[in-house]
């Protein structure tokens, strides 16, 4: 009786023990995710830093503007151009493919695929994105390519169609599978609501179904592209590595991520025009890349679902 | 029982349902819906309200695995709308329903009630403003809406958004209305607003109500079915199951000495 009262007290009080663990999973959560922020910070100071003497010599017009890209010629030429060509263009074509045919898949697999075949094709798919881009590449070069050139006598080596489309196959899993999970996201009153009004079921996932998700979708959409504009190994395989100004996919082309592999994959001396430039090329991807992310964001908030 | 003359709008004969699990949810059900006329299911949660209001417009068919069983007879066809050989589309267009919570489209006020129009294959901009205007004004939301039509529906309070789904559900001229609790998620005045709402639609359709609230049922239905554990105990009157119920179940039901 007489050790009552303590025990009362005692449990009221602050529980240091619990308190301490808490704090230390709160600081090892924020340092983790302050050294993925400095990280980030780290890769912008050295893309800049890197790229501050190379626009000492070359001009920012010139770079932005020139359409020749020669780095390693005798008469050196610094035109980003070329290679922002080739980037659009392939991740266009790979655009082309992946949109519709992911969210074909992404629709069916949510609207239409019995429990079953959802469980099957789900896998499958995420097999697919474990595929190296390696193989990829010279799935492009060797099988794509060939079989295109019977199509169309015209077509190079290599060239953009070929990559572009093979790009295009290997994003499909990203956005059926983003969109996927957004579409099923969408609650089942939803649905129930317009079927009830006498919908079927493609009416449901167009009209309703897909409106809801957009967010999730067009978030799926922009994923791709990244990913496109960031593939490196399919087109420096693929696509030839000349740099290119044409948007014409039967040619060949370099993008941006193919000059940067080709260079640091050579042996130009650190600190030389040719080895800065990569580093400007690489300032332009980042650019690019961050432009879509916060597009993406935006999209998101303004489209952001409320159910 | 039934003094008066009434037509038989729908009626379930024997239906039994099952879900896909295995569950049988409904056990010879014999209730029958007259023509413009309000009918609540009244009963203790779990007892298969909902489970019933839902085999009328074969909401059941989403998901595989689900079995009718007996008949839910459709007039003045005369037919079994649980038929294999019936399209549930087709049903769906006769037999509309509104949802316990509201679930407007991700659209505009405007596309929200053309849906069950557009789904009809209807374009025609003029027709598809007048029978949007009706509805909307059928649903006693026209006031509040006809300045902002344009605007997502998700913008719109609670009450508004369940007149919303009945103005939905009223535009494309229902022969019958499904109500699932559509007070149940609402403030006081906003389901008054819908019970005024019913009344006035009963001059044109016929009505079936789930309703776990007892008052609902007394104050707006004409007939009143009282289920428990899947079976229809009682079905009659609403002044007479509310007043002199013919079975001690459902008197203990009315009366709250229930469980
Ligand atoms: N999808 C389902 N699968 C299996 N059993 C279900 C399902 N939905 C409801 N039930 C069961 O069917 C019975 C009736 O449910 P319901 O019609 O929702 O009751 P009420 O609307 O009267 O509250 C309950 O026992 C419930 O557990
Ligand atoms: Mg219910």
């Amino acid at each position: 009786m007489s050790n009552v009262k303590p025990t009362i007290s005692k449990a009221l009080k602050k529980n240091i023990r619990r308190n301490f663990v808490e704090r230390l999973i709160e600081w090892a959560l924020m340092f983790s995710g302050l050294i993925a922020i400095l990280v980030t910070f780290g890769i912008v100071y050295i893309l800049v830093s890197e790229s501050i003497p190379f626009f000492d010599s070359v001009s920012l017009k010139e770079f932005l503007t020139s359409t020749i890209w020669t780095p390693n010629f005798e008469i050196k030429n610094y035109g980003i151009l070329p290679l922002v060509a080739g980037t659009v263009t392939i991740t266009g074509i790979a655009l082309i493919v992946a949109i519709p045919l992911g969210t074909i898949t992404a629709v069916y697999l949510s609207e239409f695929a019995s429990h079953k075949v959802k469980e099957t094709v789900k896998p499958v798919l995420e097999l697919l994105v474990g595929v190296p881009t390696v193989v990829f590449g010279y799935f492009a070069l060797l099988l794509v390519t060939p079989l295109l050139q019977k199509i169309i006598p015209d077509l190079a080596s290599f060239n953009m169609l070929g990559p572009g489309i093979v790009m295009g196959i290997m994003i499909v899993p990203y956005i059926a599978s983003v969109a996927e999970d957004s579409m099923r996201a969408v609650p089942m009153a939803m649905r129930e609501g317009s079927y009830a009004m006498g919908a079927t079921r493609f009416q449901t996932a167009v009209s309703v179904v897909m409106p809801a998700a957009l967010s999730g979708i067009i978030a799926a959409y922009i994923l791709a592209i990244s990913r496109g504009i960031g593939e490196t190994m399919i087109v420096a395989i693929a696509a030839g590595q000349q740099p290119n100004f044409t948007f014409n996919p039967i040619e060949s082309a370099a993008t941006i991520t193919a000059y940067i592999v080709s260079v640091a994959l050579g042996d130009l001396e650190h600190g030389g025009i040719g080895y800065q430039s990569i580093f400007a090329a690489g300032m332009v991807l980042f650019i690019m890349t961050l432009s879509l992310n916060i597009l993406g964001q935006w999209t998101r908030n303004k489209f952001s679902e409320r159910y | 029982m039934v003094k008066k003359q009434e037509i038989i709008k729908a009626e379930s004969r024997n239906f039994n349902f099952f879900y896909a699990d295995g569950t049988h949810a409904l056990k010879d059900i014999n209730v029958p819906l007259y023509e413009k006329r309000i009918t609540a299911l009244i009963g203790p949660s779990g007892c298969g309200k909902s489970t019933f209001l839902r085999s009328f417009n074969r909401m059941h068919d989403l998901y595989p695995g689900n079995k009718y069983q007996g008949k839910i007879i459709l007039n003045p066809d005369d037919t079994n709308i649980l038929d294999k050989k019936v399209d549930a589309i087709e049903v769906r267009m006769r037999i509309s329903m509104v949802f316990q919570k509201p679930n407007p489209f991700p659209k505009s006020i405007y596309e929200n009630v053309a849906y069950g129009l557009r789904v009809r294959g209807e374009n025609n901009k003029r027709m598809l403003d007048d029978k949007v205007e009706e509805a909307l004004k059928g649903a006693s939301l026209w006031n509040e809406v006809k300045d902002r039509l344009p605007d997502l529906a998700f913008n719109l309070s609670g009450g508004q958004q369940q007149r919303l789904c009945i103005a939905r559900a009223l535009a494309t001229d229902p022969e019958i209305m499904l109500f699932d609790e559509p007070t149940s998620a609402l403030d006081p005045i906003a389901t008054v607003n819908i019970e005024e709402l019913m009344s006035e639609l009963k001059k044109k359709l016929t009505i079936l109500i789930v309703t776990h609230n007892m008052q609902q049922a007394a104050r707006i239905s004409d007939y009143t079915a009282y289920m428990y554990l899947g079976k229809m105990i009682e079905f009659d009157e609403t002044d007479i199951i509310f007043t002199n119920p013919s079975k001690k179940e459902t008197e203990d039901y009315i009366t709250g000495k229930f469980g």
